[in-house]
């Protein structure tokens, strides 16, 4: 199979000055065009912690799929689930594109070289966590992922709309689960408002730290990687938020919460963030939990796969041995 | 030409359009779960039909309901414990389909015995010695190999089985099994492929493979043997043996593997799954599946 | 990792087959009857039957398709960047085939 990638004219000459057109132009960067080395470091770095994120993601919501207390839930958190195994693959994919192996990805995930949301280290302690992770989680990951649709990394940018499409469903199973607990017994809704207490900071502090301590984003900005600030991202979030959570009847614990007529926006408080920091250096309370289950999976299945490349390596064998006598 | 500086009011046009969902096979709604997807109870007249007791074919749709439920709860348990990525979406596949099944069934068994029972109150709040399932669904997962043989077995014993019912005079059953048939089609394909990877890869594999097989062979029998309400609603499940056996032996040979000789697991006083009667995996099984439900009673989730 | 590349078009670099992992291969998806088969992005699999179940599962699990190929990355040859003006510049005059030469209303849909 022979292919080849075209890109429309741009007048260029140096590789360097042919990029920059490119992203100028908002096209798209392709695996074989010529790129920094530090664009290519910072993709692979961001699109392989994306990727560990919804497969380490998948266990907070995965340690409730037993025990899911009707079939039709049990049914939507599988397909959940089974479509957080995809955007790792699809993402993956992604980042193999700009020359890295998967194998090497999950060995620095598993040695925890490479970082994943933090909020996943957060425990799921009731079935509404459910509900509030398809809300406030999938929510701010949305508001996060749809700027990446436009990425100036191709294979990121596909690889995000496919993604955005399947989130927003997510997000809305979440509240609709929300929606029906809250409908519920007393308990239901104690049990959606203690979720929403645990979750609201937590949420807020996946759009990482303020502008101010992000050194790196403004590079981002110009490459086209990021289009959009953490706060700003953060602002739209809880715009978009306190509506929803108002006509849930649940009450987002931040006394610092109100509308600013000025900006048309609300106001809101600072997440603890010594208290983020310290579920970044690995002291949350499932920090060491998700990556052991996730390196048991890996370390158990070695068997599995490698015996699948030896089954194949037999039968390639056998074909080749096959056409020689063929040529004979 | 799009204009790329106004780059919030792009986002904001991809946040709405992200919220509408447009019907049809083509529209948005097939990124919802369980939409945009034929159902397979479609135009299907869910009266009983005219001579068939209900009460059996109640006991019927249990015995295959509780089969497919008990087994996407082990295939579930797989979820994020998977030897590879791309399996994690294999294994959750299966699991979905069974589901499936297990929701369809259930609601016909509540149906067909006039109890208007839901698919919910027979999963959560029947005991284990309600369930009807085969005992061979029911035992830990084991490693992949073991999960693999069962699959492999199941698969292809229901697979025959859902082929005949396809026929079977109760039309809610029968579009069950019609589409059951071609989902356990892939199931089957599924666990052929890696039985012969795991059976022909490397050594260590093999044995594993045979292990597993020999684990879960003794509880094959099971799936061949009538209960009297199979007899008379159902397809005599004797009738698959020699099919479901010779498929099985074809692919055991072509991973070079051979067929366990091993006595089948004993009944106790001539009763087994079907009967109610199961081993003692059942139990932590179920209390799992139903703990949540059982502590709000009455609750709607 | 910024040697030049001289692997599949996809991956932009030569391997496929590492250590103990499974080779990447390349998904291609048929929409619907009447549409070519598109490149949707890859997986590992240890063979092209793996290969061909593990795409039905993660790219079409939404009916996206109705015919999928899979091939293995390292078996696509690609136009390098450098072979890239030589290879284009003869269909460059040739406008009339480009989509985009066809002047559309914006409010004719999915065109």
């Amino acid at each position: 199979m022979v292919t080849a990638e075209v890109a429309e004219a741009i007048p260029a000459q140096t590789p360097e000055d042919r990029f920059e057109a490119v992203v100028a132009a908002e096209q798209r960067i392709e695996p074989r065009d010529w790129m920094p080395d530090a664009y290519r470091a910072t993709l692979i770095r961001q699109i392989a912690q994306h990727a560990h994120s919804e497969i380490i993601g998948m266990q907070p919501e995965g340690n409730w799929l037993t025990r899911a207390p009707s079939l039709r839930r049990k049914a939507i958190l599988l397909a959940k689930a089974q479509d957080e195994a995809g955007h790792g693959l699809y993402l993956y994919a992604a980042a193999e594109t700009l020359g890295v192996d998967r194998a090497e990805l999950t060995e620095k995930l598993i040695s925890g070289r490479q970082k994943y949301s933090s909020i996943f280290n957060y425990p799921t302690l009731t079935f509404a966590d459910v509900g509030v992770i398809g809300w406030l989680v999938d929510g701010a990951a949305i508001c996060n992922q749809v700027p990446l649709c436009r990425c100036s990394y191709g294979p990121y940018a596909r690889a995000m709309v496919r993604i955005c499409k399947e989130e927003s469903f997510h997000q809305r199973q979440g509240y609709e689960l929300l929606m029906t607990l809250m409908r519920g017994t007393e308990a239901q809704r104690r049990m959606v408002q203690d979720a929403v207490d645990r979750w609201w900071w937590p949420s807020l502090m996946m759009f990482g730290p303020s502008d101010a301590d992000s050194p790196n984003s403004a590079r981002s900005m110009a490459w086209r990687i990021k289009r959009h600030s953490n706060d700003e991202l953060r602002r739209r979030f809880v715009d978009m938020t306190v509506p929803q959570a108002e006509h849930l009847g649940v009450t987002l614990p931040d006394p610092e919460l109100r509308w600013n007529e000025e900006r048309g926006g609300w106001d809101f408080g600072e997440p603890d963030w010594s208290e983020l920091n310290r579920v970044i250096r690995g002291q949350g309370p499932c920090n060491a939990q998700r990556i052991d289950r996730r390196r048991a999976a890996h370390e158990d299945g070695a068997w599995v796969r490698e015996a699948a490349v030896a089954y194949a390596a037999k039968r390639a064998a056998e074909q080749s041995h096959t056409e020689e006598e063929n040529g004979k | 030409m799009h204009d790329h500086t106004t780059s919030t009011t792009d986002d904001d046009h991809v946040y709405l359009s992200l919220a509408e969902a447009t019907p049809g096979p083509e529209g948005e709604g097939r990124w919802a779960y369980g939409t945009g997807f034929a159902d397979p109870l479609l135009g299907v007249d869910t009266a009983l039909p005219a001579g068939t007791d209900g009460a059996d074919l109640a006991a019927y749709c249990q015995m295959l309901g509780d089969d497919a439920l008990v087994l996407s709860q082990r295939l579930i348990e797989w979820c994020t414990r998977a030897p590879e990525l791309e399996e994690e979406v294999a294994l959750a596949n299966l699991g979905l389909d069974l589901l499936g099944q297990a929701r369809l069934l259930l609601t016909r068994a509540g149906q067909a015995d006039g109890s208007g029972r839901t698919e919910d109150d027979l999963a959560y709040w029947r005991e284990d010695h309600e369930f009807r399932n085969v005992r061979m669904v029911e035992a830990p997962n084991g490693d992949f190999a073991y999960s693999i043989a069962r699959l492999l077995l199941f698969a292809t014993a229901r697979g025959a089985l859902y082929e005949a019912l396809a026929g079977h005079p109760d039309p809610v059953l029968a579009a069950v099994a019609a589409r059951g048939v071609k989902e356990l089609a892939y199931h089957r394909e599924y666990a052929t492929a890696w039985t012969l990877r795991l059976g022909d890869g490397t050594p260590y594999s093999a044995e594993r493979m045979r292990a597993g097989l020999d684990a879960v062979w003794p509880l094959l029998e099971e799936l061949f043997t009538a209960h009297p309400v199979e007899l008379r609603v159902g397809v005599d499940p004797a009738t698959l043996r020699e099919p479901v056996l010779a498929s099985l032996g074809a692919v055991l040979a072509e991973a070079g593997l051979t067929v366990p000789e091993v006595p089948p697991l004993a009944t106790v006083l001539g009763r087994a799954g079907r009967d109610g009667v199961h081993t003692e995996a059942l139990g932590p099984l179920l209390a799992e599946l139903q703990v949540l439900a059982r502590a709000h009673p009455g609750a709607t989730w | 990792m910024t040697e030049p590349h001289t692997g599949s078009a996809q991956t932009g670099s030569a391997h496929s087959g590492s250590k103990a992992g499974w080779p990447l291969y390349e998904v291609f998806v048929r929409p619907r009857r009447g549409l070519n088969h598109v490149h949707v992005g890859s997986l590992h699999a240890a063979d092209d039957r793996m290969a061909l179940l593990a795409a039905r599962d993660l790219y079409t699990r939404r009916n996206e398709g109705v015919s999928l190929w899979v091939v293995r990355s390292d078996a696509i040859t690609a136009s390098t960047p450098d072979e890239r003006d030589p290879f284009f510049e003869p269909s460059g005059d040739k406008v009339y085939r480009h989509p985009t030469f066809y002047d559309i209303p914006e409010d004719v849909p999915h065109i």
